[in-house]
């Protein structure tokens, strides 16, 4: 009961992992992008728990509710997907700018270049 | 309009001038307007600091909501002191900027400074503010205007580099997200001054622990701590030279001061250097961080590269003072704070100058420049002098004083490694004016002028600066020890 009480917190942790193993793992930049999401959207899920009570209703005052679930989380959580479409949105314009300069978005194959010291 | 009132529009000027000065044509006015919004903020931090000194923390609620439920501003003496370093930086270095960024960046500039007034607005943001999910709001603006700032470098490696700094900081800025997700599951606030309060009952929850530990490490990433520094070199060595000088003042500084105000404020620092082995981790971190960035910068062969191991090393110093947990410790911080980023900038800003003449910052193509361009590698020469900390300039206050708390704790073998790293500083700025003085000139190197004196003056006013902080010590010290103070909180217990 526990193990399956705590459902929504193994998945964060789950979603997380892939998401941060994607970014760390994947040399492609639109997977690490992807990954990014991935780990983001985790947290998301975090917030939206912790708002949820059992048995709550909608956050809205109506004759015959007396337990709400909390709405801040909710908010936050609006706020911060909005921040994380702007940093993919930042992410992939990036991603086009490096195809272009360099014809490949494989991080694999330019390593080296930007350690190399000649300018 | 009271002073409080004036207070929030540190941040509102600039956040409000970018939108303008994303849609002014050419390339002279957006420059013009930025450089009013940034001067119009310092002035209005130069008015606050002296009041948030000598008075209770100001506080500005939002829209008028009372503070546990809206946002609010609460500016005390620390906030107030990084608020005005880093909008008088951002002055400063606007003054340097028309003349070095005509011949980087090309075409409309209005998208450019707007990007600029964005970071700017993002880092006074984060340093006003009194609410935990705000710093992650405004982390996130500055940010993202820093990525797209770094990518406007001429190198294409800029774009790389930027790219590698948006996935790691936003790794970093979403640990802080969820070190905040755990404090609000704890105590459904996300006021700081609220959550102080009510975070001691809960000593023992591991979520707390927890949160404590993911912002430790999300800051740590942003504020470049050792093992967390990768992204700092190249985005300092590829971003437009008016970036690096910018960034390096003030990017990493802000990062150091979100970390306090969890450390200290919210989380007391009784809890903090208790309850998690804080101090030793920091301190371990901070000295391998000071030799590691100063052995690296020992052996680099591009100019700004050396200076961002350097910036490294510098940052190791910051927080030793930290980990030392004393109010000596913590005001040596705030100090280095201020100092190094003057420090860095004017170094930054000359060697701007000679790129600016001869389009490279490799050491090799230094040789024999001294005598061509005296002025800038005078300038570069004498900045050195304070990062290496040598007396009478503000280098040496923040060492001194580095020094006063490492005696005080009895930690007098920490003095030794400060002054092996700062033997090190001597070595890469000799490295810069042994090729400068003396090396000859290879044969058949282009004759080079000197830099021109819209990009001198502004870097040996910031190179004035660091001296005359290095002898009238009065508003750094003072300001240093009131924001030690403030984050302590008067006649808290330290371990």
């Amino acid at each position: 009961m526990t193990i399956l009480g705590f459902f929504n917190y193994w998945m964060v942790v789950i979603l997380m992992m892939i998401g941060f193993y994607c970014v760390i793992a994947r040399g492609n930049m639109v997977k690490k992008i992807m990954g990014l999401n991935l780990f983001q959207t985790s947290v998301f899920i975090l917030f939206v728990s912790a708002g949820k009570i059992v048995g709550g209703a909608t956050p809205i005052v109506r004759e015959g509710v007396e337990v709400y679930s909390n709405p801040l989380p909710h908010v936050i959580v609006l706020t911060a997907i909005v921040v994380g479409v702007a940093i993919t949105a930042v992410g992939l314009a990036l991603t086009v700018r490096i195809q272009e300069a360099y014809g490949t978005i494989e991080d694999d194959h330019l390593g080296d270049d930007i350690d190399d010291e000649d300018d | 309009m009271t002073l409080l009132e004036l207070m929030p529009f540190i941040v509102l000027i600039p956040l409000i001038a970018s939108g303008i000065v994303a849609l002014l044509p050419g390339r002279i006015l957006p420059w013009l307007v930025t450089l009013i919004a940034a001067l119009a903020s310092a002035v209005i931090a130069a008015l606050v600091l002296p009041v948030a000194i000598s008075e209770p923390p100001l506080s500005y609620p939002f829209g008028n909501w009372p503070p546990p439920f809206g946002i609010e501003y609460r500016v005390d003496a620390a906030n107030a002191f990084v608020a005005l370093l880093v909008s008088g930086m951002a002055a400063i270095t606007l003054l340097w900027a028309p003349k070095r960024v005509a011949s980087e960046i090309h075409g409309r500039l209005g998208t450019f400074y707007a990007l600029f007034l964005l970071a700017v607005a993002g880092l006074l943001g984060i340093t006003l503010t009194g609410d935990a999910f705000n710093v992650f709001v405004f982390l996130e603006i500055s940010s993202l205007a820093t990525y797209t700032l770094i990518a406007y470098g001429k190198d294409r490696r800029a774009l790389l580099a930027a790219f590698r700094y948006l996935i790691m900081g936003t790794v970093g800025a979403t640990f802080l997200l969820i070190g905040i997700a755990f404090l609000y599951m704890v105590t459904g606030t996300l006021n700081m001054a609220d959550l102080a309060e009510r975070l001691p009952e809960l000593r023992d929850n591991n979520a707390v622990r927890a949160a404590l530990a993911f912002i430790i490490v999300g800051m740590g990433l942003k504020l470049a701590l050792l093992p967390l520094h990768l992204w700092l070199p190249n985005a300092y060595a590829y971003a437009p030279n008016f970036v690096t000088a910018f960034l390096a003042g003030t990017a990493t500084k802000v990062a150091l001061y979100v970390m306090l105000r969890f450390i200290f404020t919210v989380f007391a620092p009784d809890y903090s250097f208790v309850v998690l082995p804080l101090s030793t981790v920091l301190m371990v971190l901070a000295v391998a961080g000071m030799f590691a960035g100063s052995w690296v910068a020992m052996f680099q062969i591009h100019l700004k590269r050396m200076l961002a191991y350097s910036s490294i090393a510098q940052v190791g110093y910051m927080v030793l003072g930290v980990s030392l947990a004393t109010a000596t410790g913590l005001t040596a911080a705030f100090l280095h704070l201020f100092n190094h980023a003057l420090i860095k900038t004017a170094l930054f800003m000359a060697v701007g100058c000679v790129m600016y003449r001869t389009g490279s910052a490799k050491l090799d193509d230094l040789r024999g420049l001294g005598r061509q361009m005296p002025w800038t590698l005078t300038a570069f020469a004498l900045a050195g002098l304070s990062i290496i900390g040598v007396p009478t300039t503000a280098g040496f206050i923040s060492k001194w004083y580095l020094v006063l708390a490492s005696i005080e704790t009895g930690a007098w073998w920490l003095v030794v490694l400060i002054l092996i790293t700062s033997l090190m500083a001597v070595y890469y700025i000799w490295r810069v004016i042994e090729a400068a003085w003396f090396s000859d000139r290879p044969a058949g190197a282009a004759v080079v002028r000197e830099a021109p004196l819209a990009l001198l003056v502004p870097t040996w006013l910031v190179v004035a600066l660091n001296f005359y902080f290095g002898i009238d010590t009065r508003l750094t010290v003072g300001a240093s020890m009131a924001a030690a103070d403030a984050l302590l909180g008067s006649g808290v217990g330290l371990p």
